[in-house]
């Protein structure tokens, strides 16, 4: 009789997940899924409303990271309005996604991963959270929520609220920087390095004791797509996109938002509401590639801040080749930690970050446009479509965890048949399984802008697919 | 005394408001020494408890999965707080009612792709033909509004309901606030 474990909900995730691992009648995995269950709606609902109000609504797709869909969706507007927005709201809005990387990153490595990472993979259910690391290890615990918090404060100082900031709007920002704001964001700087010293120096320290966590965590060649500038160092906000192969080579460079939609699509599964991306040229899922952080610092040459460019070249050492290992997620977050807070006072160094000129206005040029930025999971694509008056037509959104799902759900089987064995396992083992996931950082509200929930329970079903026993976990 | 027990709930949201939770930032470490986080996203129990003193409910009701989880934790929770303008009116979510189910999967999982299309079945749950606020299916004992309620609206109600104190929701937030 064959078998089928379900783990719901995944939990320290962002999101609605469900993992059901399929076993066969001798209790060896055959194959394992990662579901997504939520569904929004904002491709349609979207329609027939002003192109100008779409920054702020489709900031609620996501409330962890609000400012890339708000920096996407303001450049599709822009590309709708033919503007070219001036140069300090470039790098104000800049400021606000790093920002933003900063406290995402956080929040995945020290209030989603680090229980595992810092109380084991079998740590006891009741404390393995941010609350017990907290507990555990006060100095790491804090350097979390410093780290976190200076991210969500910088977005408070310059949007006026730390979550669904209103500040960022098609044409720029609405307001400049004033000298204070400067001031109290570089304030903050010296305590962000040294909590980011503290997370380096930690995870360092324990990451040898993962070697079979590295192993099996979505190991495997996989092509690789992230922003990248004409200097080859990395970019969260303009730049272009460049696609690798498993070896490095680049297959696309210099792709505009523009050009996203012509070679990038996306294919349903019947198992989850997040889609799968793949490049067309290779089909699907040949097509399919990994983006975000792992992504990021495989593909860029160079950091092109100090202290960030010493931990690039470390990281790259991890691998002869590119990095294949989801594992190395966590690493590279903290590299982009780093280079974050390096970038962010690198921007507000220059005096000409207080200029007044934030904002570019026009109506509607062009019936179409298109936005690109990286999220801090990995590339965010918002497409357009209007009306002579402004009103939205259609709209198409291209999330990061939509490009990562098809290497989740590779990764969830990867991990599933190494820890699954004769149909026997235990609640560790299956959370190495959620915590392949957690590697990847998927933001399951983003997915399901067009995402579910599962307790672990094990079924046993008949060949006929009737469940015939069910036992809970608590 | 024994702590109370607290438990956070993600249903059709954003998750903006759990992340405005969070940014109490170390109040958050205070709140832990009084109450225990016994059922949430970022807690590894996957089964609601039996016995809960406050929950706090994000987004709105959806699909059939969220209809049997709040009445679920209805009968588990001693109070229940609609967090944010999703649990508390319908806000986004509730702005595919107009269209209806079959046309936004239809936009996101049919016209929209360039492989497979085809509307997701397996295991995922069916959508609810209108999202509707929580208040609509059970009771709510506290409505807190916002899109998300701040930090500091989390913490100043937070502590009042652990003292089980005077509580003053439209000094600290609002609709949209
Ligand atoms: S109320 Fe606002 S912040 Fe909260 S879940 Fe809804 S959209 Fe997100």
């Amino acid at each position: 009789m064959s078998q089928t474990i379900t783990i719901d909900p995944v939990t320290r995730l962002e999101g609605h997940g469900k993992i059901t691992i399929q076993l066969n009648d001798k209790g060896e995995v055959e194959d394992a899924h990662f579901h997504v269950t939520q569904v929004r709606g904002f491709e349609r609902f979207s329609e027939g409303r002003p192109f100008y109000e779409m920054p702020s609504l489709m900031a609620r797709i996501c409330g962890i990271c609000p400012v890339s869909h708000l920096i996407a969706s303001a450049k599709a507007c822009e590309a709708i309005m033919s503007v070219r927005i001036p140069h300090t709201a470039a790098q104000l809005r800049r400021m606000l996604n790093l920002a933003q990387m900063v406290q995402s990153h956080a929040l995945s490595f020290f209030y989603l991963a680090s229980p595992d990472l810092l109380l084991g993979m079998e740590a006891d259910v009741k404390v393995r959270n941010i609350l017990g690391v907290a507990a555990a290890k006060p100095e790491l615990g804090r350097a979390g929520v410093g780290l976190r918090r200076f991210g969500q404060s910088i977005i408070e100082l310059l949007g006026d609220k730390r979550v669904h900031p209103g500040w960022v709007v098609p044409g720029g920002v609405t307001e400049p920087l004033s000298s204070e704001k400067r001031d109290k964001i570089l304030a903050m700087i010296p305590e962000a390095y040294a909590n980011t010293g503290v997370a380096l120096g930690a995870y360092k320290q324990i990451a040898d004791t993962f070697k079979q966590e590295i192993e099996v965590f979505a190991n495997f060649p996989s092509n690789y797509l992230s922003l990248i500038n004409e200097d080859e160092s990395i970019e969260f906000t303009d730049g272009a996109l460049r696609l690798v192969d498993e070896g490095g080579k680049i297959i696309e460079d210099g792709m505009t938002a523009a050009r996203f939609p012509e070679v990038i699509g996306e294919a349903v599964e019947p198992y989850s509401y997040t889609k799968f991306a793949y490049y067309k040229p290779l089909g699907y899922p040949d097509g399919s590639y990994r983006v975000g952080p792992l992504a990021r610092l495989n593909i860029v040459k160079t950091m092109g801040t100090a202290k960030a460019e010493k931990e690039l070249a470390e990281f790259k050492g991890l691998a002869a080749g590119l990095v294949t290992s989801s594992f190395h997620y966590h690493h590279a977050r903290l590299v982009e930690i780093l280079y974050g807070i390096e970038k962010i006072e690198e921007i507000l160094s220059d005096p000409r970050i207080l200029d007044k000129h934030v904002r570019a206005t026009a109506g509607v040029n062009r019936l179409e446009g298109t936005g690109q930025a990286e999220a801090p999971r990995g590339v965010l694509h918002h497409h357009y479509k209007v009306d002579e008056d402004g009103k939205m037509t259609w709209a198409n959104l291209v999330i990061a965890t939509g490009q990562n799902n098809k290497a989740m759900n590779l990764g969830v089987l990867q991990a599933a048949k190494h820890y699954v064995k004769d149909g026997k396992f235990t609640e560790g083992m299956l959370n190495r399984v959620e915590a392949v996931v957690r590697t990847f950082d998927p933001c399951l509200s983003c997915s399901s802008h067009a995402a579910g929930q599962m307790p672990l329970l094990l079924e046993l079903v008949a060949s006929d697919g009737d469940v015939v026993d069910r036992v809970v976990r608590d | 005394m024994s702590k109370l027990k607290l438990a956070t709930v993600w249903l059709d949201g954003c998750s903006g408001c759990h992340m405005s939770f969070l940014d109490m930032d170390e109040r958050l470490l205070e709140l832990a020494e009084v109450v225990d986080v016994v059922y949430s996203p970022i807690v590894d129990t996957k089964v609601f408890p039996d016995e809960v003193d406050i929950t706090l409910v994000e987004g709105a009701v959806a699909s059939v999965d969220d209809e049997k989880k709040i009445k679920k934790i209805r009968e588990h929770s001693k109070m229940l707080v609609a967090m944010g303008d999703c649990a508390v009116t319908g806000n986004v979510p509730a702005m595919r009612n107009p269209i209806g189910p079959e046309a936004i999967l239809n936009r996101a999982y049919i016209e929209n792709v360039s492989a497979q299309p085809q509307i997701p079945c397996v295991v995922v749950p069916k959508l609810l033909r209108v999202v509707r606020p929580i208040h609509e299916f059970v009771k709510v004992d506290v409505f807190l509004p916002g899109c998300p309620p701040s930090a500091d609206t989390f913490h100043t109600a937070l502590t009042a309901l652990v003292k089980s104190g005077p509580l003053d929701i439209p000094a600290l937030t609002r609709f949209g606030a």
